[in-house]
């Protein structure tokens, strides 16, 4: 933990994660004012002692909307990377460990599901069932499967020429147990990296979807919900937009930052270092 | 006064001296080598010199050449490294450019370091210095055979026509053969060219063979220098000792075995891999094993030695059941198999043990998980008893069952190569095959380990299949060797039969090749 903590760009972007995460969480249990409280008195308020961001169109409290966007953000996000881990990383293993047809039937499953980007499977889906927040979670976990699938399948590559994979197949283990036991730890930081690089794309898409009305709908808020209700007042109250705009926007960044200091810290390729050296 | 002149040079990483103030000389036309264990920071001297110390380094002491203090600006010492300094490195697919051809490299070493020469001249006079052919300059990296990558990259270094030549083990990759051209190259170029050569190597024969005066490193400390014939002949330091005992392959309870029924026989083993041409139509298939036949007795030593790329590692592969024969069969205590399909039963029979002991092991995984795996083989076996086979494997190799509970990076390269035997021993198998088995050892430990699985052969009754391009460590443990070359077996006979009066011209190449003896 010392180590991880070691890493200047990875303490940032944890912390700042972990605060926009703890905002989330607290609108569960806690809001300034309840998000559904309509009060059209109130209405366009500039930030005051009472309301620190202001209101909104139906004056509703922006920090109340805010907090409560984002755990949706963060929740949506995180699911999709859960969809997107669970069913690409059993493929891409699959795909090492039996070789031959199994990993052409992955390649080219993930090469179509790769050929629709994200919005298009999301449109598909409204069609289908109409818009929702779970709608938004299942377009974008369908699109995190083959980037995690290839990621998995591209680290275990590496690792299943090795020696120790030999040794297992030798020691009579079976292919699911060689993956389980041998290539999914020696990959688990790559996935890890890839995961919080995949939320950061996730609480995009999720804005994306949201602005033209795919993704989560009212009572219901999320930043890219927010960012529609307030993109025809902009030129009037620009503040309703760029609230929410930056909030991503740091979201996005701290995200990034994270994961771009967790390779720093746990990917082994990266580590290697001075020990060609010295042998 | 020296060519190069090294004084109190120091190398740490944080806090950790990786070398040790050391004092180095290097006369022109003067060819030193510096020996020692890995580890022993005899690369990180060179680089030093160099200063191309990885990041995290800092070096301290004086380097002059030439009398003149090298500089510090990272721009002249580049000039300098440019004109003066060549370097050869120990793996040439790396260093050499993959995009690049051989010739544009080496013009591009000559355009960026000498004012006045032709690239379009100097490069085949280059090319041909080395002993490469002009057309190999028109190739890829790729394209090339280890040994000519080593010789486009000495025509690199030869390029600026430096004074000092540094070779950082630039035969540890290249097969017997090979390895003797290369080094012959090396010496004649230094002497024609009348450059010093600064020649690090962990392998003493090499050492000998190429240098007039060595260096030993220990620890990061150079415990003694002199001329080889000194140092090597008549060493005083108990290090230096040490050093020459191990490189002398004394398998002290090597004695004739009696040679049971036969354990295993090949018939006829094929293995063709389809190549696919530029249409992705099948071409010609390329045989890596043809039609070989042979078969060893219970209690045997059989050797296989030959060139790399010649097929014996396929071989091994069928034999241990990871890979499949396209023709033919082997047999194994009665029972037939083509590889793959070898029989559960007769897998815990079988045990490989690999060539580099730092990828045999799960680096997440404890020893004692990894050694376990095998047991799985065993159906019959109580879980209770896990424990008690582990530590029988582990005494066996002679370390400690406490041992089991660490992870493989914390143990040494030999250490690994015990374990990685332990897990081998595990299911108490008949048939050992030892792929390369000390080749990626340093030689202070190789003899450690070959007298460890000579000492297991006659307490367990093992058969061994062991394969090798090593002459030395083959004379020392085999009871009957086959030579193999592309695919075939070519010669069979006793080891001093065939080291004595080699027959087939490859065997007589490689017999050839062995560097003498030391002393």
């Amino acid at each position: 933990m010392k180590r991880l903590l070691a890493h200047p760009s990875l303490a940032i972007g944890l912390s700042a994660t972990c605060i926009f995460a703890l905002l989330g969480l607290v609108s569960l249990v806690w809001t300034p004012f309840p998000i559904t409280e309509i009060d059209i008195g109130r209405r366009f308020l500039a930030p005051t002692a009472e309301h620190w961001l202001g209101t909104d169109n139906l004056g509703r409290d922006m920090v109340s909307l805010l907090m409560s966007g984002t755990l949706t953000s963060f929740s949506v996000a995180l699911l999709a990377v859960v969809i997107g881990v669970g069913v690409g990383v059993p493929l891409g293993l699959a795909a090492v460990a039996w070789g031959g047809w199994v990993e052409w039937l992955v390649l080219r499953l993930s090469d179509f599901v790769f050929a629709f980007p994200a919005v298009i499977v999301a449109i598909l889906i409204t069609t289908l069932v109409g818009p929702g927040a779970i709608n938004a979670i299942v377009a974008i976990g369908i699109f995190n499967i083959p980037v995690f699938a290839r990621v998995a399948r591209g680290g275990a590559l590496s690792i299943a020429t090795l020696d120790f994979v030999a040794a297992a197949r030798l020691a009579g283990l079976s292919n699911a147990r060689i993956a389980l036991r041998h290539l999914l730890p020696n990959i688990m930081s790559l996935i890890i990296v890839q995961g919080t690089i995949q939320m950061s794309l996730g609480i995009l898409s999720e804005a994306g979807l949201s602005y033209i009305g795919l993704g989560t709908q009212p009572p219901e808020t999320s930043l890219g919900l927010m960012l529609r209700d307030a993109q025809s007042l902009f030129l009037i109250h620009p503040l309703l937009s760029i609230i929410p705009g930056l909030c991503i926007v740091a979201i996005v960044i701290a995200l990034n930052i994270a994961g771009d200091g967790l390779r720093d810290a746990i990917d082994p390729r990266l580590r290697q270092g001075p020990r060609n050296v010295l042998a | 006064m020296s060519l190069l002149d090294v004084r109190d040079l120091v190398v740490r990483f944080g806090d950790v001296v990786a070398v040790n103030s050391i004092d180095l000389t290097l006369d022109s036309g003067e060819r030193l080598g510096i020996i020692g264990e890995s580890g022993s920071g005899k690369t990180l001297t060179a680089l030093a010199i160099t200063d191309l110390l990885p990041e995290g380094a800092t070096r301290a002491g004086r380097i002059s050449i030439d009398g003149a203090p090298t500089p510090t600006t990272e721009r002249a010492m580049a000039r300098l490294r440019g004109k003066r300094i060549g370097m050869v490195f120990q793996e040439p697919m790396t260093a050499l450019n993959p995009l690049m051809r051989i010739n544009d490299q080496i013009a591009e070493a000559i355009n960026l370091n000498c004012l006045h020469a032709s690239a379009q001249i100097d490069t085949p006079q280059l090319l041909a210095e080395v002993g490469l052919e002009q057309k190999h300059g028109d190739r890829y990296a790729h394209q090339l055979s280890g040994g000519q990558r080593q010789r486009a990259m000495i025509a690199m270094a030869l390029a600026s026509q430096p004074d000092i030549l540094i070779a950082d083990e630039p035969t540890s990759a290249l097969d017997l053969i090979t390895q003797r051209k290369v080094l012959s190259l090396i010496v004649e170029i230094c002497a024609r060219r009348r450059m010093a050569l600064l020649f690090i190597s962990h392998d003493l024969k090499a050492v000998a063979q190429v240098c007039s005066r060595v260096a030993v490193m220990h620890k990061g400390r150079i415990v003694e220098t002199g001329s080889v014939s000194n140092v090597l002949g008549a060493p005083k330091e108990d290090y230096t000792r040490r050093l020459i005992a191990a490189s002398r392959f004394d398998v002290s309870t090597h004695q004739q075995h009696s040679v049971g029924a036969p354990l295993l026989e090949v018939e006829g083993l094929t293995r063709d891999y389809r190549q696919r041409n530029a249409f992705l139509l099948a071409g010609k298939p390329l045989r890596a094993v043809d039609n070989v036949h042979f078969t060893i007795g219970t209690g045997e030593v059989l050797a296989l030695v030959g060139p790399s790329g010649c097929g014996k590692t396929t071989l091994a592969k069928i034999i241990v059941g990871l890979d499949t024969a396209t023709a033919g069969s082997v047999r194994f205590a009665g029972q037939s198999y083509r590889g793959r399909d070898l029989p559960k039963a007769l897998r815990r029979d079988i045990s490989l043990v690999f060539q580099d002991p730092f990828s045999s092991f799960d680096p997440r995984l404890t020893i004692g998980n990894s050694l376990a795996e095998p047991l799985h083989l065993e159906t019959g076996l109580d879980r209770a008893q896990t424990p008690a086979r582990l530590a029988e494997a582990v005494s066996a190799v002679g370390l400690d069952p406490a041992m089991l509970d660490r992870y493989p990076h914390e143990f040494s390269g030999g250490q690994r190569q015990r374990l990685a035997i332990a897990r081998a021993l595990v299911t108490r198998p008949r048939l050992l095959v030892l792929d390369e088995p000390v080749s990626a050892l340093d030689v202070s430990v190789r003899g450690e380990v070959l007298d460890l699985l000579a000492r297991l052969r006659a307490q367990f009754g093992l058969t061994y299949l062991i394969i090798s391009h090593d002459l030395d460590m083959v004379a020392a443990m085999a009871d009957r060797v086959l030579v193999m070359q592309a695919g075939k077996i070519v010669e069979e006979g006793r080891p001093s039969a065939i080291f004595s009066q080699p027959q087939h011209q490859l065997t007589q190449d490689l017999v050839a090749a062995r560097l003498p003896e030391l002393g």
